[in-house]
């Protein structure tokens, strides 16, 4: 249970996902906040207007799949770090789950590392396909993971191979 | 005697904001003593990003939001923000006396804010008193002020925001956290830090608690043991961790020794913290020349402080100028953002802390309140 051991129940995250239809279609942002808090910066972070706008700084995000197109504005503004863009068909074999990221040294590209799931635990290996670190990032980096699709759903971490 | 129109005591995010809000309603006299050498309070060591409303700083680092309150308060010279003035007692004669590179200041104000933050609770032990035992507080001053890390292997006590927040700065740091562990059976902190800190493998334990420390000359390891439902312990479950330090985050309660002196009345109210000064709904104490605002009023987080802040200082400016009718409608937009952000359910045992203060359902419990001033 998500209040005991900090991983959400599967139920809880299939809520938040989008469509098979529309995971397929491209990049598109998954929100795995679950808990009302006072909290808003993900809203006003997107330049498409797809997180539907708060009433109360309280209230869940609800993403609009259908206007969101993966951009990845919103991950580092969120302080949760809960926001993730998935790639379900980055490439024929791959898919991209791309992860807000705060320790360094930062991976380097083409580095092969290991994906791990909501519970820390290691699902397999990923390649560090791109490291996104600019200013307006705010010294949060936006690592894009390579994994076989099957993991998309599950990769939302990794950790370097030398540690 | 030096006078002035407004004191304001601590220069954490509620001081900060008084001060600029103060002067913004036009206040000149403004004296703001903080007991460090830098401004900025709490945030100084607030290195991940700050939750809260979107119109107050959220999204942006704790440290970076200090640096833009000290900027704002250098334009304003008629704000004597002292460094390194510690307020040493409010007297009955309503002055402030405080200590200012090495000597002892009077100070009279007509009406003084305080805003002195909270000290961290301690949590009893057998061996509590080991080197490697710290409170969250000087684990963070250590290593984001100074640099310093603390230990090698951590085991962190208590899942609240400060716990759960201090855990994934030391994983930022490199430094090994074992566990979380939490008396309760629930992580009491959001659950969006307690997933950062769990899908990088640290195991958060509820219905754990540390049952003694060992070690001859420092904490070689801790003795953790289960709890049943009624935070009974259960025999048998105990496990040792082999660890270097142990991190204390089981809360903070508010600093309230200046407003005892100041002979506001007190009350207990668990949902606050602790003893905290009763006050009404514009954060006047029953001592009507002070104000209290911040984590010294009720244990909440740093948009409420700066919020609180805020509407202390309206308070006491429209009492400066009575009948100004914008400063009447400056305390209305306050207070409405205050109710905003306090309407869910993080906020819930808030309220019900602010409804038993404001109404002073626990004034029999006012260990404090000496007789003076009534
Ligand atoms: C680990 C951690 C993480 C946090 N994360 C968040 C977050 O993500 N979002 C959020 O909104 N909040 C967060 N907070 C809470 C937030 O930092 C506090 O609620 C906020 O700083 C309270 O502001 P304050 O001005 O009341 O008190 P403080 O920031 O504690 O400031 C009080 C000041 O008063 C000074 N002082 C005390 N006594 C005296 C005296 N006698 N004379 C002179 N000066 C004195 C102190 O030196 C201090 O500078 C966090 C807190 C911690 C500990
Ligand atoms: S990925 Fe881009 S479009 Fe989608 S919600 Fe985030 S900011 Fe908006
Ligand atoms: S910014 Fe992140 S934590 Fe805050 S409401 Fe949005 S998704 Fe949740």
């Amino acid at each position: 249970m998500l209040e005991e051991t900090g991983i959400p129940e599967a139920g809880k995250i299939e809520e938040k996902l989008p469509s098979r239809e529309r995971l397929e279609q491209g990049p598109v942002a998954v929100f795995e906040c679950f808990t009302e808090i006072p909290c808003d910066p993900c809203y006003y972070s997107c330049p498409l207007e797809a997180i539907a706008e708060f009433q109360d700084i309280n209230d869940l995000p609800e993403l609009d799949f259908e206007k969101c197109t993966g951009c990845g504005q919103c991950i580092t503004n969120c302080p949760g770090l809960a926001i993730f863009v998935l790639d379900y068909n980055y490439s024929e074999e791959e898919g991209v789950v791309r992860i807000p990221y705060e320790y360094s040294p930062l991976p380097e590209e083409g580095e092969i590392v290991l994906a791990l799931d909501r519970g820390g635990e290691v699902a397999g290996e990923a390649r560090v396909e791109r490291v996104q670190y600019a200013e307006k990032q705010d010294r949060t980096a936006v690592i894009w993971l390579a994994v076989p699709k099957e993991q998309v759903l599950i990769v939302r971490n990794f950790k370097r191979m030398e540690d | 005697m030096e006078k002035c129109e407004l004191a304001i005591v601590g220069g954490g995010p509620a001081g900060l904001a008084a001060a600029l809000k103060a002067r913004e309603l036009g206040l000149k006299e403004i004296y703001l003593l903080e007991r460090d050498n830098f401004l900025g309070g709490q945030l100084v060591k607030q290195t991940h990003q700050f939750f809260g409303s979107h119109k107050q700083f959220a999204g942006i680092r704790g440290i970076d939001i200090a640096e833009i309150f000290k900027d704002k308060l250098e334009d304003q010279p008629e704000i004597q923000a002292l460094k390194g003035a510690v307020a040493q007692g409010y007297y009955e004669d309503d002055v402030l006396g405080y200590s200012y590179r090495g000597k002892f200041f009077k100070l009279k104000p007509e009406k003084t804010i305080l805003a002195t933050g909270a000290s961290e609770k301690m949590l009893s032990f057998p061996n509590n008193d080991l080197p490697g035992i710290y409170g969250a507080g000087a684990v963070q001053t250590l290593m984001n002020q100074y640099g310093i890390i603390p230990g090698e292997k951590i085991l962190m006590i208590g899942a609240g925001n400060i716990g759960l927040i201090v855990a994934y700065q030391l994983l930022q740091a490199g430094i090994e956290v074992e566990a979380v562990i939490e008396a309760t059976g629930i992580i009491g902190g959001y659950a969006v830090h307690a997933s950062k800190i769990r899908r990088a493998g640290i195991p958060i334990l509820t219905y754990h608690t540390i049952k003694e420390a060992r070690g001859d000359e420092e904490v070689e390891s801790a003795v953790i043991q289960k709890l049943n439902e009624n935070w009974q312990p259960v025999p048998g479950t105990e496990q040792e961790m082999e660890i270097d330090t142990i991190c204390l985050a089981v809360g903070l309660t508010p600093k309230v020794d200046l407003a005892i002196q100041a002979g506001c009345q007190m009350a207990y109210v668990a949902e606050l913290g602790g003893d905290v000064p009763v006050r009404d709904e514009n954060l006047q104490t029953s001592n009507s020349r002070v104000y209290i605002a911040g984590d010294s009023a009720g244990i909440e987080e740093a948009t409420a402080a700066i919020l609180e802040g805020e509407l202390a200082a309206a308070s006491a400016a429209g009492e400066i100028f009575p009948g100004n009718s914008a400063i009447a409608q400056e305390r209305r937009e306050i207070k409405e953002k205050l109710a905003d952000l306090r309407r869910g359910p993080v906020g819930e045992h808030i309220r019900r802390g602010l409804a038993r203060v404001r109404r002073n359902q626990n004034a029999g419990r006012d260990r404090y309140t000496r007789s003076w001033k009534n």
